[in-house]
């Protein structure tokens, strides 16, 4: 149980403080890096849940994937960042209210009388035969089936829109058509021509 | 006394366990190189290496000293910090990947429930590595290289991840042992037959997440120099060396283990089944490995580079369609309890 403490703080230590670095380091790709350490310990705290599939996920996907995408924007963007600093006195009281907000609505929702010690019983320990991945996947398509193919039909279409959205067609560009080059004969492209030797002249 | 023993005993085995997984792992990784040189330079009809040692044998070792005693340049403008810390971000996954890695039914280190995803998720961890030095070398040519290598990765990953989910499906679980015993029977019971088409997208996305030959736009030599790593000299240049070996020889192993039946014997199910039973089952994985990484060799030698666009359009137009239509084949196979495989 020491230990395991222990790994719980040194976590929780290194994601508060790479949290509080994505948003107060001047470098945008640093932020996003430090991003990056957040979701990693996130998804070590995760694994002491004995949750291993959604820290996998987390890892996957997120880090994976998702930040793969960001950090590549990021660089490509070499955006500036002292314009982005010049409102923020202008701007600071309206951020408080909003984060007075969120923080209101997660109290409500997360507050003592919902997640507290004594609304939510300790989960019980599983052993090594327990598997995380089965459970998540039977409780996904049994009891929440509709609530998650509704999820997925929504994140589709955002996808398509996305796509349609952004999409160009431009038919003055030349582009190749590899099925065409596929497609192409020796006869097209080579003709052989007979011709008699030429005589020396002189 | 005892009691210290009592505690510090699984810290110890679990030690020396990785370094038998390890030790031999980078050995193979140098070996691996003379084998490029060796099997490259056979097909272009030279001879390779053949000074260092007798016929070779000594050349990565030279190679390997050569490299620690070179000195490391860090770029004056590049960002310090990160420039030092990217080949260590690449080779750690690299190398991690391993820890799940079945060699027989019960010669594993940690037997974990989700060793696959494990692993899936790693290998998409390496491409910070790579990102992350062409950004902080601060050089045109190596965040060239950086950008290819990230908009590659990221599109072929996706074609294999859904090869695995085609493989999860036909071994009911994502645990590497029970899938390599989900193809028990003989060599038609392997999975690289009803999983055909998804083994020949996972083998060659697996040549371009490793930035192999013909995919190798991300140091296309004749382009941008050595792409990411160009700024890197010495031993941070080769750790970068290393951890492409490796994970080259994971994509091996894997490819061995999800679709040639991994430690199984190729005589198992036919008459002379027990002329070979005695050879123990690491041998055949080793064997299988060993094939892959032939291909890997072969390929170097044989196919000329693919332009980036070509690349882009046969990961996402080509491979991903192509996987999630044997998903779905894979899924009515497995439910319809098709034999040999899944009755």
């Amino acid at each position: 149980m020491g230990f395991e403490r222990f790994v719980f703080y040194v976590f929780a230590v290194i994601l508060v403080y790479a949290a509080a670095r994505v948003i107060t380091v001047r470098n945008p790709v640093h932020a996003v890096l430090h991003l990056v350490l957040a979701f990693f310990t996130c998804a070590g705290l995760w694994l002491l849940l004995e949750a291993e599939f959604l820290a996998i996920t987390l890892v996957l996907v997120y880090v994976g994937a998702v930040m793969v995408l960001f950090l590549f924007v990021v660089m490509m963007l070499d955006i500036n960042v002292s314009p982005l600093r010049e409102g923020f006195v202008k701007y600071l009281p309206m951020g408080f209210v909003v984060a007075l907000l969120i923080f209101a609505e997660m109290f409500m929702v997360l507050g003592v009388k919902n997640f507290g010690a004594q609304a939510v019983a300790i989960p019980e320990r599983h052993g090594a035969d327990y598997s995380n991945t089965r459970e998540i996947g039977n409780v996904l398509y049994t009891d929440y089936v509709y609530p998650f193919e509704i999820a997925s039909v929504i994140l589709l279409v955002a996808i398509i829109a996305a796509i349609a959205l952004t999409m160009r067609r431009r038919p003055d560009t030349r582009s190749q058509d590899p099925v065409a080059q596929v497609a192409v004969r020796r006869e097209d492209r080579v003709r052989l021509v007979k011709m008699k030797t030429e005589e020396k002249s002189g | 006394m005892a009691e210290f023993w009592e505690f510090i005993r699984e810290p110890f085995f679990i030690t020396l366990w990785i370094v038998a997984i390890l030790v031999p792992l980078l050995l193979g990784v140098a070996y691996l190189t003379y084998a490029e040189r060796k099997i490259i330079g056979y097909m272009q009809v030279r001879i390779g290496p053949n000074r260092v040692g007798p016929r070779g044998w000594l050349q990565p070792i030279a190679d390997a000293l050569k490299l620690l005693m070179k000195e490391i340049i860090v770029p004056q403008n590049s960002n310090r910090f990160l420039f030092l810390i990217a080949p260590m971000i690449s080779i750690a996954p690299a190398l991690a990947a391993w820890a799940v890695m079945p060699f027989t039914d019960r010669l594993v280190l940690a037997n974990i429930d989700a060793s696959l995803l494990y692993i899936l998720a790693l290998t998409s961890m390496g491409v910070y590595g790579v990102i992350i030095a062409g950004w902080a070398s601060n050089s045109k040519y190596a965040f060239l290289g950086a950008m290819r290598s990230a908009a590659q990765i990221v599109a072929y990953e996706i074609a294999m991840g859904f090869a695995l989910v085609g493989v999860l499906i036909a071994g009911g679980s994502l645990n590497l042992v029970d899938i390599v015993q989900a193809q028990q029977g003989s060599l038609v019971h392997w999975f690289w037959l009803p999983l055909f088409p998804l083994f020949l997208v996972y083998f060659i996305s697996g040549v371009a997440e490793t930035n192999r030959a013909p995919f190798d736009v991300a140091e296309g030599e004749s382009e941008i120099v050595a792409g990411f790593h160009v700024e890197y000299s010495g031993m941070a240049f080769a750790v970068f060396f290393l951890a492409e070996y490796a994970n080259m020889i994971l994509i091996a192993a894997l490819a061995a283990l999800m679709f040639l039946g991994g430690w199984l014997s190729p005589f198992e199910g036919t008459w002379f089944e027990s002329w070979f039973a005695w050879v123990p089952g690491i041998f055949w994985l080793l064997v299988k490995t060993s094939l892959f990484l032939f291909c890997f060799l072969w390929f170097r030698a044989t196919f000329p580079r693919y332009r980036y666009d070509q690349i882009m359009r046969l990961g996402w137009k080509v491979f991903i369609p192509i996987t999630i239509v044997w998903i779905v084949v894979a899924g009515g196979l497995v439910v319809g309890e098709v034999g040999p495989w899944f009755n």
